[in-house]
C-alpha cells in the first residue's frame, strides 16, 4: 500500500522524526480558517500519488487566509497530468505546510536489498534530485549501508552514513537518531519504502522531513488495522478490485493491452502462457493466475472477468492440474458458457495433469476439444483471434 | 545421490491435522515420503489416519522420532513462529509452503536461523524423484534421472518437468525456491550442492522476471561449474514493466529484474535460454548428447 504524503507523516511523527508544522485539508474553509488562525506564508501541496506533482502545478503558494481558499478551491477537483501519468490523477485533498528555510538538502531511504536479504539505507547530499538521476549523473554522491536484521540499526551506522555522504556538519548531531527512527519505522510498519527527499537542514539548524514517501508490504498491514482506513484513500487498482471481488487474490489478475484472454492456474504458468502467446506472434489481454485446487464458480467467475474486456477476441485456459483438478475446470468452463448473458469468445482449452482424463470427457461433451500442449494452444488462440 | 532430500530424511508436517496440511500428508506418503509424524498443538497424543503420531510441539516431535526434516503448512501469520520452532528444535532443513508472509518477517528469520536450510516461502517444496517428495508438488509428472532442476514458480515447474520427462531425461532433484522477495535458499545455494552431486550431470533454471537470483546463478555457474551443462527459461518475458504478476517477486521495477538482463548473464556464462519450455530437451540435448 502506497501512502499519501500525509499518511507518511504521520507515520514519522509516530516514530519521532519531525516534520514541518502544518495541517491536512480536504476543504478550501479547512485551508481559509487555518491560515487565519496561523498568519503567514503557507504551502498547499496536492495529496497525490503520482510522481512530478510540483512540475504539474499541484504546489501553490499562499501569503494569507483569502489566498489560501482561492487557491485551494483552484487545486481541490484538479486532475494533475504530466508525462508519466498521461491520465492524470485528481486532488481530493491538501497539505498545508510551513515554509522552512532551507540550508541544504539531503536525501534518505532504506528498502529491502533482495539479494542480500537486508535492509539497505541509502543516503546521498543531493537532496531534492531524482535519486535515480543522481545514481546515474554522480554515483560517488549516493552511500549505502546495509543493515544486519539480526543487530538492527545502530548509531554508528548513521555516523558512517553522514561521514561517507559527506553532509554538510549540521546534519551530524541528529542524524542517526532520524535513521534510526526511519529504521524502526522500516521494520515495524513492514515498508517496502521509506524515503525522505528532501531531508532539509533549515537555517535554524533543525532537521525536518520536507516530503515522505511510504510503500507499506500489503502481507504484513494486518498487523496494523488502525491504518485501514488509509486504503480507501489510495486510488483504486480497478484490476485488484476486480480479482478481489470474484474471490482471487489481489495481485492475480493484470490487465495487459493484447487481444488474447488468459487463465492458467499458478502465477509462473500464466506468464509462461503470455510468453507462448507473444511467441506465437499475438499478445495476451490479461494475466490471471486462477491459484491452487480452483473450483467450477471460480473458473466461472473468472471466465466473465476476462471477457469484461472489450478487447478480448479470443480466450487460451492453460491448467496444468496439480491441486487443481481437471474436471473441477472443465465443469466451470461449460457451466461459463451456459448463460445468455455471457459474452462468448473463441476459446482454447489445455488440460493436463490430475483428472485430465475427465475433465476431457466433460468438454468433449459440450462439443470442445482441448489441445495438449501449451505451444498448440497459444497458436490456435492467436489464429481464432486473427478472425475475430 | 540427490540434493537436499533423499528416501531416508525423516520428516515431520508442521500443521498436519489442517485441511491443507493433511490432505499434503496423504499425497505424500502415497509418494512414498517418509514422514514419521505432525505437529498441531492442542493435539498431541493422537494419531493421523494413516498412524502418523501427531505432537504438540516440533520439540516433542524431534525428540520422539528423530526428524531432521520438517515441512510447515500454517497460515503466513504463523509461518514465522513455525520456522523458529522448527530452528529451536534442531530441524536440518524446513520447506515453507505459506503465501503471504509479510517480507520483514522473513528478514528476520534468514538472518537468525543460522544452520537451517529453509526452502521457500511460498513454493512448492522440493522432490528427488524416485526418493522422497516433500512438498504439493504432482508426483507423476517426476522420473529419477540425473537433471537437476531449480524454479520459482509452481505450476511451471510441473510443465517444464513433464516437458523433460517426456523427452526422457529424468531428474536427480527438482527444487522450487519460492516466487517471495526474501527466500532462504537461492538458485546458488541450489547450484553449489548440485555441484557436488555426482547424480546430477545437468541443470535446468526455471527463472522469472524480477529481482537478481538468475543472474547471481548465471555468474556462479560462469565462475564454478562451467563444465556443467545447463539450460535456463525465463518466465514473463512478454511482462510488461511495473506489474506485479501473481509472484510478488515477479515484477520488474526500473532496470532491476528485467529478462533482457536475466538471458544476457546466461548467455555470457555459455547457459542457452530457452524460447519456449519444449525447447529445453533440445538446448540440452545439444550440451550433453541426450535424447531429445
Amino acid at each position: 500500500m502506497k501512502l499519501m504524503e500525509y499518511q507518511g507523516k504521520e507515520l514519522f511523527r509516530r516514530v519521532g522524526i519531525t516534520t514541518p508544522r502544518g495541517v491536512f485539508a480536504t476543504t478550501p474553509d479547512d485551508v481559509k480558517s487555518f491560515i487565519a488562525k496561523n498568519p503567514g506564508s503557507w504551502v498547499l501541496k496536492s495529496q497525490v500519488m503520482m510522481g512530478g506533482r510540483g512540475k504539474a502545478g499541484g504546489i501553490k503558494f499562499a501569503d494569507d487566509a483569502t489566498q489560501g481558499e482561492t487557491l485551494a478551491r483552484e487545486l481541490i477537483g484538479k486532475t494533475l497530468k504530466n508525462n508519466q501519468n498521461p491520465d492524470g490523477e485528481t486532488v481530493k485533498s491538501l497539505l498545508v505546510e510551513e515554509k522552512v528555510a532551507i540550508d541544504s538538502e539531503a536525501y534518505v531511504s532504506i528498502t529491502i536489498d533482495r539479494a542480500t536479504k537486508k535492509p539497505v539505507v541509502i543516503v546521498s547530499s543531493q537532496g531534492g534530485m531524482d535519486v535515480e538521476e543522481v545514481a546515474e549523473k554522480h554515483p560517488d554522491a549516493i552511500v549505502k549501508y546495509w543493515v544486519d536484521p539480526a543487530i538492527g540499526f545502530q548509531p554508528f551506522m548513521g555516523r558512517r552514513l553522514a561521514f561517507a555522504a559527506k553532509l554538510p556538519t549540521g546534519y551530524h548531531k541528529g542524524f542517526p537518531k532520524i535513521v534510526g527512527a526511519l529504521y524502526t519505522l522500516f521494520m515495524e510498519y513492514g515498508a517496502n519504502l521509506v524515503e525522505i527527499n528532501p531531508l532539509v537542514l533549515t537555517k535554524n539548524g533543525e532537521i525536518i522531513a520536507s516530503d515522505a514517501k511510504v510503500d507499506l508490504d500489503d502481507s504484513g498491514l494486518y498487523k496494523h488495522p488502525e491504518l485501514a482506513e488509509w486504503k480507501n484513500d489510495a486510488p483504486a487498482d480497478e484490476d485488484q478490485v476486480a480479482a478481489v471481488a470474484i474471490g482471487l487474490g489481489m495481485s492475480n489478475y493484470a490487465k495487459l493491452d493484447g487481444t488474447i484472454g488468459v487463465i492458467a492456474n499458478g502465477a509462473g504458468l500464466g506468464m509462461g502462457t503470455m510468453d507462448a502467446i507473444r511467441n506465437a506472434g499475438g499478445k495476451a489481454a490479461n494475466f490471471l493466475d486462477i491459484g491452487g485446487g480452483a473450483q467450477a464458480e471460480l473458473v466461472k467467475k473468472s471466465y466473465n472477468l476476462v471477457t469484461s474486456n472489450a478487447k478480448v477476441k479470443s480466450m487460451f485456459i492453460n491448467i496444468f492440474g496439480g491441486i487443481t483438478r481437471g474436471d473441477q475446470v472443465a465443469l466451470g468452463i461449460v457451466e461459463a458458457l451456459k448463460g445468455d448473458d455471457v459474452r462468448k469468445v473463441p476459446l482454447v482449452v489445455r488440460l493436463t495433469g490430475t483428472n485430465e482424463k475427465e475433465g476431457r470427457e466433460i468438454l468433449a461433451a459440450a462439443g470442445m476439444h482441448p489441445v495438449e500442449t501449451m505451444d498448440e494452444g497459444a497458436r490456435i488462440a492467436v489464429e481464432l483471434a486473427g478472425k475475430g | 545421490m540427490s540434493i537436499f532430500l533423499d528416501k531416508n530424511s525423516k520428516i515431520i508436517v508442521q500443521g498436519i491435522t489442517g485441511r491443507e496440511g493433511l490432505f499434503h500428508t496423504q499425497r505424500m506418503l502415497a509418494y512414498g515420503t517418509n514422514i514419521v509424524g505432525g505437529v498441531t498443538p492442542g493435539k498431541g497424543g493422537s494419531k493421523i489416519e494413516s498412524g502418523q503420531p501427531v505432537f504438540n510441539t516440533v520439540k516433542d516431535a524431534v525428540d520422539a522420532t528423530g526428524a531432521t526434516h520438517s515441512i510447515i503448512f500454517v497460515p503466513p501469520a504463523f509461518a514465522s513462529d513455525a520456522l523458529y520452532e522448527a530452528h529451536d528444535a534442531g530441524i536440518s532443513l524446513a520447506v515453507c509452503i505459506s503465501e503471504g508472509i509479510p517480507a520483514h518477517d522473513m528478514l528476520k528469520v534468514v538472518a537468525t536461523t543460522g544452520g537451517m536450510r529453509i526452502i521457500g516461502p511460498n513454493c512448492p517444496g522440493l522432490v528427488s524423484p524416485g526418493k522422497s517428495l516433500l512438498g504439493i508438488m504432482p508426483g507423476h509428472v517426476f522420473k529419477e534421472g540425473r537433471i537437476g532442476m531449480i524454479s520459482r514458480s509452481g505450476t511451471l515447474t510441473y510443465e517444464v518437468v513433464n516437458i523433460l520427462t517426456k523427452a526422457g531425461l529424468g531428474q536427480s532433484t527438482c527444487v522450487g525456491i519460492g516466487g517471495d522477495p526474501i527466500i532462504g535458499t537461492t538458485f546458488v545455494d541450489c547450484l553449489r550442492a548440485f555441484a557436488n552431486d555426482p547424480q546430477t550431470d545437468a541443470i535446468v533454471i526455471c527463472g522469472e522476471i524480477g529481482g537478481s537470483d538468475e543472474e547471481d546463478a548465471a555468474a556462479f555457474i560462469k565462475q564454478h561449474l562451467p563444465n556443467k551443462p545447463a539450460a535456463a527459461f525465463i518466465g514473463g518475458r512478454s511482462a510488461p514493466p511495473g506489474k506485479r504478476l501473481g509472484h510478488a517477486g515477479a515484477i520488474i521495477s526500473g532496470n532491476t529484474g528485467t529478462p533482457q538482463s536475466k538471458v544476457a548473464a546466461f548467455e555470457a556464462a555459455g547457459v542457452p535460454v530457452a524460447d519456449r519450455p519444449s525447447d529445453i530437451p533440445r538446448l540440452l540435448a545439444d550440451r550433453i548428447g541426450a535424447p531429445a
